[in-house]
Formats: structure tokens, sequence, C-alpha cells
């Protein structure tokens, strides 16, 4: 935390590697396509889709301290408003028919916001109540949350229960509908980004210092007359916006979605892909989605225990390498 | 129809009624499914499941509330307490071997865990806790698949305790069931002497709330916290036997009552076995009371298709809204131990 | 400290270059078959069943399926729909597979039919959802096995030739729940006294046990698959009514799987399947008799529909000659199901899926004091799904 809030003397090594796996990112669908990789393409925007679940996790949980082992509810809402949105779209049935009519869509830029205002207040709600906790307390009560979510969901006949809801059809974005592999890819990338610049700034900012600072030292921050709870609620709504749009983002590429967003597993997995990558860092959660992805699909390809082969990673990684890849990373570009 | 309506209502009226123990006339309605026998034996399968969260529970909690720590694998030694027994029972042919074997096996599994990893975790934040611990998960269960297989395995129900109990004339109960009870209720007392009569458990109760105190005061802490947390891995281990002859014994059977363990504890309050105790009844009486009530209640205000639905849908969340009321109410829980 | 400053940026810069790198790989004569297929999780033993099955066919035959020389590629989806889809992807995009089978569960194989349909042929081995066998039919999707409802409509109509009057009915409450019960209500003509929705994730079966002994049914038929029923069939036992009050179940709820579980808890329960151990065809006999040699176990419902599914890719790679490439004919030699299937007789109908006899089977102590099904009687002779006639396909 002191080294990102210390004035930089000259450009950071980590800084050009960030900027230079962001280019790489940039450039993934042309170089797979001469590479005949492309069959990459959807795994990749997985990736980006749960790397950004994680990074927008590790607002409340590397920034915030609040360890929410709920956040697949949030992914899985994000997922299930799309999907919702889309099946009706094609039905010609509105979504909600009372109080209000609401009629679906099959608009990108209109699925989005509503999954992240969806998310968004489920977060307020779950908040309000799981924020005035701490500890171990909060881990447990956003567990149960989440899988209560998880039985709600799974309890509306409409969108398939355990069966998941398929999308009758791609989204589109600005009236064009994705078709294709690499725009898909190129929307998924530039919403990350968007994210991550937006993230940035809000870290440095005032906001952001006080966020920090209700983790590091509560008491001092509200004799000096912050609200932290308030400060807390809207970080853990922020969240679980953002995953939200993840969760859209993830339904979109499988075109299918199913509760096994919302499972308790899920909540774990995004926690494993901060922790490996880094928390308290923008970047480290991404590449942490990445490599976890990337681990289990790999392993489960080859041994049918690939859990065991998991489990033992994960356990290294939580004993000896605690500031995960991307902290070591930086550190090693510091010491030099 | 008014008339139709205006029945129907007093029927409703009626069947609450009776739910409160207010059967007019004293005379037992066949047709109405909450006539007071049967409300005594959904009382007591709420008992059941009450005193099995219970056993998970209590462990949780004492670990929690005395060295600060969440221990996600706690599931796991159930499934190994099951396993065990289950696998003992089968060799042995005695249930009481079985037992004994569910509750050593989990005993040590705990104090292998503690020893080996969670010992390096107190100092670390919650979250390394979390993450190691899940790790825990995926290795017992992989484990437990390669010596197991992936079927459920086989495990005896104790032929002593196969038949049923006359409670009152008329009313027959399963023995086995029962004895969980009885066994639930035998730890709870055991617990409840441990922790207010014995030197052990004032040390405990010291841990939970004044920690820094206690490891000034130069007790021996390392052992403590072994102690405890071989204590909480007996317990879940017993649950596990326990449970082996009437649940299915299987590889991840351990995170599906975990959570409920969870949901338990919280209601409770963090480190209170007292707390645990009521808690872990309430929320076994919740969920059995609204599987058996919402269906018959429902059918007076919905058709008899849509009220199965509504009211297996209602009473799948019935326990997590009841923990939402709880912490709506009180954030820290009915019985906190933290000051 | 240089060395590890370097040495670290190097090999993050290298990581993803190394999952890239992994070789495509060649074309060759030997046809590969895709299983993706559940081997972790609550459901792991159904797909290790499956797999099993297919194994000891692809082993009888020295490797070779209808005499072409197959690899198996086996994955497991952990039953994660999303990781089958993802699993699919990389099968028919990375490593051109063509054929695949293997699924266990139906919310998997949704996820997955839309990747695969499209470029490659799959045979279920198990799931059979209803969105697959009517209007939602294709030419390059088979069921060997059943479709969803057809387990539980036998037992409603076995019920209705027994003249039973009352049952009580209970399923979870998901989808496959609430259509096993409207499979067994289509052809029970009786009252349903009850239709109880459980939850999934139900560990106690008490209250309902309670409601049912209250109830006084006739028979009460249960489709909790897994787990949950090896939990119910456990409770109903220790409740004293097995033996009071007849249990029926489709066969996925008294298989082998289950017995080995339960043991005695089972005996006298009655249950629905197209399979049984002590079928006296051919086919089945050596079946039974080297599944058990090979892996030490009676074989289940699962293991005989893998060894189906390897030997009808068997007979149609026979009928191809190996080519898998032209699809139409590879589907129209599929079709003909010209295979000894362990049942005995099968077919398939306009829309791929089986017409077959469903049998009814009681759970009994066989000779050798092993809890088994024995078949006692036949619930549907040439029985076809509900769906088919929504199906366009010729």
């Amino acid at each position: 935390m002191a080294e990102a809030a210390a004035p930089a003397p000259r450009v950071r090594p980590d800084g050009i590697l960030a900027l230079g796996g962001v280019c790489l990112l940039a450039v993934a669908p042309p170089v797979l396509e001469a590479l005949q990789a492309d069959y990459l393409l959807p795994t990749l925007t997985r990736m980006l889709a749960y790397g950004l679940a994680a990074a927008a996790l590790d607002l409340v949980l590397g920034y915030g301290g609040l360890v929410s082992f709920g956040h697949s509810a949030f992914l899985g809402t994000g997922a299930y408003v799309a999907a919702a949105l889309l099946h009706h779209a094609n039905r010609g049935t509105p979504v909600v028919a009372w109080p209000f009519v609401v009629s679906g869509t099959s608009e990108a830029l209109i699925i989005l916001p509503a999954a992240a205002a969806v998310a968004g207040i489920l977060a307020i709600l779950i908040g309000a109540i799981s924020l005035r906790t701490r500890g171990v307390h909060f881990i447990m009560i956003t567990l149960a949350f989440a899988q209560m979510v998880y039985f709600l969901v799974l309890a509306v006949p409409e969108y398939g229960g355990t069966d998941g809801l398929m999308l009758p059809g791609p989204w589109r974005v600005g009236g064009f509908p994705v078709q294709s592999d690499a725009p898909r890819y190129w929307f998924a990338f530039v919403l990350v980004l968007l994210f991550m610049l937006v993230a940035q700034r809000a870290i440095q900012a005032r906001y952001g210092l006080a966020l920090r600072g209700a983790r590091q030292n509560e008491r001092r921050l509200l004799a000096l007359g912050y609200p932290v709870f308030a400060i807390r609620l809207l970080a853990f709504t922020l969240s679980g916006a953002c995953t939200g749009v993840a969760g859209a983002l993830l339904a979109d590429v499988a075109m299918f979605v199913s509760p096994d967003l919302l499972s308790w597993q899920r909540s774990g997995e995004l926690i494993i892909m901060v922790v490996l990558g880094g928390q308290g860092t923008l970047i480290g959660p991404l590449i942490g989605a990445f490599v976890l992805l990337a681990l289990e699909e790999e392993l489960s390809a080859v041994t049918e225990h690939w859990m065991l082969v998991l489990g033992p990673i994960l356990l290294l990684c939580v004993l000896l390498f605690r500031r995960g890849i991307w902290g070591m990373v930086s550190r090693a570009a510091y010491s030099g | 129809m008014p008339t139709g309506l205006r029945r129907n209502r007093q029927h409703t009226l009626h069947r609450f009624r009776i739910w409160l123990f207010l059967s007019p006339n004293g005379a037992p309605f066949r047709s109405c499914p909450m006539y007071p026998t049967l409300l005594l034996e959904q009382t007591l399968n709420g008992f059941t499941l009450g005193v099995m969260l219970f056993l998970l529970a209590a462990g949780l909690t004492l670990i929690f509330g005395v060295m600060d720590v969440i221990n996600l694998a706690h599931g796991s030694l159930y499934m190994a307490g099951a396993f065990a027994s289950a696998a003992i029972t089968a060799r042995t042919g005695s249930f009481a071997a079985g037992l004994l074997a569910g509750v050593v096996v989990g005993a040590a599994f705990a104090l292998l865990l503690e020893l080996a990893l969670i010992r390096r975790l107190y100092t670390r934040a919650h979250l390394d806790q979390v993450l190691a611990t899940f790790a825990v998960i995926l290795i017992a269960n992989e484990t437990v698949k390669i010596l197991f297989g992936p079927q459920p395995i086989f495990a005896a129900p104790p032929r002593s305790l196969s038949g049923s109990v006359e409670l009152l004339p008329g009313v027959l109960y399963p023995a086995y069931r029962l004895a969980i009870i009885a066994a639930g209720l035998l730890a709870a007392l055991f617990l409840w002497w441990l922790i207010g009569r014995t030197r052990l458990g004032m040390l405990i109760r010291a841990g939970t709330t004044h920690r820094q105190m206690v490891q000034a005061l130069g007790v021996n802490i390392k052992a403590l916290f072994a102690i405890v947390f071989a204590i909480g891995g007996a317990l879940a281990g017993l649950a596990g036997a326990m449970a082996a002859p009437i649940l299915a014994v299987q590889v991840g059977m351990g995170e599906q009552i975990l959570i409920l363990a969870f949901v338990v504890v919280v209601i409770g309050g963090l480190g209170s076995v007292r707390g645990a105790f009521l808690a872990a009844l309430l929320v076994g009486l919740t969920d059995t009371m609204s599987r058996a009530l919402l269906p018959w209640l429902m059918r007076d205000l919905l058709p008899p298709a849509a009220a199965d639905q509504v009211a297996a849908n209602l009473s799948s969340v019935a326990v997590y809204l009841l923990m939402a009321v709880v912490l709506a109410l009180r954030p820290r829980g009915l019985f906190p131990a933290h000051g | 400290m240089r060395m590890t400053r370097r040495s670290i940026l190097a090999a993050t810069a290298a990581l993803p270059g190394l999952w890239l790198a992994r070789p495509a790989l060649a074309q060759s004569e030997v046809v590969k078959i895709g299983m993706i297929t559940t081997l972790s999780g609550p459901g792991a033993a159904l797909g290790a069943d499956i797999r099993d099955g297919f194994n000891l066919a692809v082993k009888h035959g020295g490797g070779k399926l209808g005499g072409v020389a197959v690899e198996v590629v086996v994955a497991d989806d952990g039953l994660r729909p999303e990781n089958g889809r993802a699993i699919a992807e990389r099968m028919v995009r990375r490593e051109r597979v063509q054929v695949l089978t293997g699924i266990v569960f139906s919310n998997v194989l949704l996820a997955v039919a839309p990747v695969v349909l499209p470029v490659a042929t799959y045979v279920s081995a198990n799931a059979g959802p209803s969105q697959l066998a009517g209007e939602g039919c294709h030419p390059n999707y088979f069921n060997v096995a059943w479709q969803n409802d057809n387990l539980h409509e036998a037992v409603g109509q076995y019920l209705t030739q027994r003249n039973v009057r009352r049952a009580f009915i209970l399923a979870p409450n998901y989808p496959a729940g609430r259509d096993a019960l409207t499979g067994f209500k289509r052809f029970y003509k009786g009252e349903v006294v009850a239709e109880t929705y459980t939850r999934l994730d139900q560990l106690d079966y008490a209250a309902e046990l309670a409601t049912i002994r209250n109830a006084s049914p006739e028979a009460v038929y249960i489709f909790l698959p897994g787990g949950l029923g090896i939990n119910f069939i456990k409770q109903y036992a220790a409740a004293g009514l097995r033996g009071r009050l007849p249990l029926y179940g489709p066969g996925f709820s008294f298989d082998q799987d289950v017995l080995a579980a339960v043991g005695e808890d089972a005996l006298g329960c009655f249950n629905s399947s197209q399979w049984a151990l002590d079928l006296p065809n051919s086919a089945n006999l050596t079946f039974v008799e080297t599944f058990e040699r090979e892996y030490g176990r009676l074989p289940s419902l699962y293991a005989s529909q893998g060894f189906d599914a390897a030997n009808l890719i068997g007979s149609a790679l026979a009928a191809t000659r190996g080519d898998v490439s032209d699809r139409a004919a590879f589907a129209a030699a599929l079709k003909r199901a010209d295979f000894a299937s362990v049942r005995g007789a099968f077919r398939f109908g306009n829309n791929n899926h089986p017409i077959q006899t469903i049998y009814m089977r009681e759970v009994v102590r066989d000779a050798k004091g092993r809890i088994v099904n024995r078949t006692i009687g036949v619930a549907f002779q040439d029985h076809q799904d509900a769906y088919a006639a929504q199906c366009r396909l010729g």
C-alpha cells in the first residue's frame, strides 16, 4: 500500500509488465487466428469475465478487508438477469408483469446495466445485514445468503431450475448482433479495461483511501468522522454490481446459465482467484482467474483426481506465497 | 360462493387453532396432518435434525470462540467419522465399535489438521484460513474417493435399535432416532459439564473472552488449542457416525450439512455453545415444521398443484429466512460470546 | 536477488506461451471418442459406471469397436454444465473429436448439445431430456438409454395394471423431479393422495415419512436420485414402513450403486428398468460376467448403458469402415441399431430415442446372499416416449 501511495520516480517495471499484458490481450484474436488456435477465444473470454468478477470481489476483499463468501450470488444474479431478458425478448413475454411491465431485450447496452442494477440492489440488501458484523461472522453470513439466493433461483420453473436456461441467441451491442468469438472477446476486454481504469481512480481517490483506512484502523476512521458503514456498503454494492456484469458476460459466452453459477463453490473459486493472483491489487485477480481456470481445465484433462493436485497447490500458495502471483512479480520488479 | 369461502376460512382458523394446541372439544382430527400426536412426532423429527446439527456446530463454534479460526474443513471431519464408522461396523459387525471409530477418527483427523496446518494459521487473516481449509476439503474428498470409490458405501444400522418405541398409546417412533436425540443431549450435557465445571473448561471460557490474558498468564496455549480442536473433531466424528445409518455415506456429504451448521453457529452467536444448542434445535424445528406444515396450509390458499410448488419453495429457504430475521434483530446472534 | 527477479519475470512471461504451445494432435487412423462424464462430486458413481461399461466393450474388441481402432478421451465435468461446455468446446474444436458420449446429467447435456451437435455426433448413454426428444430432436443426437420420463411412466402403468388405487408420490423440487411425477401420472389412473416436492439438498425425510404414514396410501412412489434416494430408503426402513407399505421407484433409485449402500433396507422394493442383471440373453450373460470379473462389482443400469453405447458406436463404425466424417452416413448407420444390446430387442424411433420393453424388478437377496434386482414382470412392451410425435425427423 505504501509503495502505491509514494510518488513514482521512474516508469516502474511492473507497470511495463502490466501494460505489456494488456497489449497482449488486446491483440489476442488475430494472433490466435494466425496460430490456428482461435478455439481458445471463448475460453479467454470466460477468463476475462471471471477476472472481472474476481477483481470486483477484490474491492471488498483486498481493499476493504471484508471476506465475502457469497459473491456467487451476484455472479449468478447477473447471469440470470441477462438470460431472463434475452429469454423473454425471444418469447415476446414480459419479464415482470406486475406492478409495472418490464419487457425483455437483446440489447447488451440495456442488459448489462440491468444486470448491474439488480445485482447491486441485491448487494445492498445482503450488505445492509451482513456488514453489521465482522470477521468470521461476515464470512458465514454472506455464505448463507448466497445459499438462499441459490435456492430462490432454483425454485423458478420458468428459468429451468437445475436444468439451467439456454439463451435463445447472442445479444446485440448498439443494434449489431455479436455473432462470432472475436467481437465478443473484444467487448469483454473493453469492459474489463474500463473497470480497471475506473477502479484504479476510485482506489487512489479519497474514497479509496477511506476504504483502505477502514480496513486498517476502523476506530480511527470513525473518530475522524468517516461513515465507515456507508463506505463499506458502497464498496460492497459496487463490487456486487460489477460482479453482476461479469455474470452477464459469462451467460453470453456460454449461451447458457445454470444455478451452478450461484453455488458456494463458485464463491470459493472467486476467492481463490483473488488470493492466487494477489489480493489488494487490480491486476492480480485477473491473473488469478486466468491461472486457476487454465489449471482446472488442463488438470482435469490429465487426471480424474485433479483436485488432489489443485488442493496442495492452494495450500502452498496460502502458506508460502502470501502475496500471490502479481504480488511476487511486483516485488521482484522493485527489488532490482 | 360466500358460504364456501366462509367455511374455508373457518377451516383454516380451525387448523391454526390445532396448530396452537387449541384443539376444540379435544377430538382428534384424523384428516388433518397436525393433530397432536403427529405434532409430537414432527417435533421429535425436528429435534433429530437439530441435535445432529448441534454436534457439528458445537465444534465449529468452540474452535471459533477459543482460536478465532474459521474451519471449512469441519464437514470433512464429519465425513471422516461417517466413513470410519461404516467401514469398522462392516468389518467388526458391531455398531458400538463403529461409533467409537468415528469419534476417534474424527478427533485424530482434527488433531492432525491442527498440528500440520491450522497451527500455522492462528495469526493469519481469516481469508487465509478460508482458503487453506477449502484446499483441505478438496484433498479430503479426493482422498476418500480414492480409498472408498465414488459410490456411496453401506453403513449398517444397529440391530438393537432397529425397531420402534411406543411413546404414547398408538404413537410409534423409530428407536434409532430417539438414540440420536439421546446422544446429542448427552453430548450437550458433557459439554456443559466440561465448559462449566472443569479446569479445561475454565481455560476455554477464559480463552473465548480474554484471549491475551490467558496467554499472558502462562497457560500452555498450544496444548489448549489442540485439545479444543480434537474435541470439535470428536463431536463432528460422532455426528458422522450417528448419521451413517440414516444418511448416504458418500464423498461430499460434509459440505451439504456444513452450511446448515454455519447457519446454526451464526444464529446462536459465534463462540457460544449454549447458543449453538438452542439455535440447532430452532433450525431443526423450522426446517421440519416448514416441510410438514406449509404444504397443508398452502392448500387452503392456492390450487393443489401450485400449493405444493409454493410450499416446497418456501420451505427450502425457511431456514435462511430465519437467519436473516434473527440477524436483522440481533446482528451478533442470540448469545454472542465475545462482549 | 537479481536472478530471482529475472527468473520470476521470465517465468511470468513464458507461462501463457506454454499453455498455447500444447501440441495439436495429428489426425490418424484411430477414431477418437470423447467421453464427457461426471467423475467427481455426488454423481461420480454414475459417471464411473458409464465409463467402465464403455471401456469394457472397447476391451472386448481389443482396443477396437466394430473392428476400428478407437481412443476414448475421458474428461470430468464435475456435474457443472459450464465445465461440460468448456470440455466439449475443447474436444470438438481443438482435438477435432467427432463422436461424443458419456454425459450423465440432463443439465450438462443441455449446455453441451448446442456446441456439439452442429459439428459432431452425440450418443447419449444416460441423460434423455425432453428438450432433445420432441421439437428439439436432432439428426446427430442419439439416445441409447431412455427418454427421461420412460421409467417413471412404467411404474405408473404397472400400478394401474395392478389396480393400485391410492398412491403417494414424492420427488425433489427441480425440473427432472417435476417431469418424473408428470411422467408417472401420465399412465397412473388411480388417485394421487399427495404430490410432495422435497428440497434438492434434503437430508432428513422424517417430516415426509410422518405425512406418508398418516395419509395411508396403498403405494409410495419416489424419484430421488443418488444420495437423496439412499437417505430416503434408509429412513423409510428405520421408520418401520418397509414391508408394510410398498415402495416403488424408477430403476435409478434402486440400482446396484444404491443397493450396495442401503443393503437390506431396500429388500422388497419395486422398480422399473429397461435392463436387469438377470435378463437371459447371451449378450447380457457375457456382459455381467466379464464386468464383475474386470471391476470386482456388479454392473449397474448405467454400466449397461455405457456398454450399449460403445457397441452401438461400434456397429456404426463397422458399417462406415471407421469414416465418421460423413456424418449423415454415420447417423444412418447408428439409426439401424445393428448390435446385440444387453437389454435384448431394441430399436430407435423417429426421434432417435429407444422403442423398448421396460421391466419391473424387485429387490431380493439372491442365492449368493447378495442384494440384487430380480425381474418380476413387464410394464411396457415396445414403449416409445411421449415426445416423439413432436419430432420432425423422418
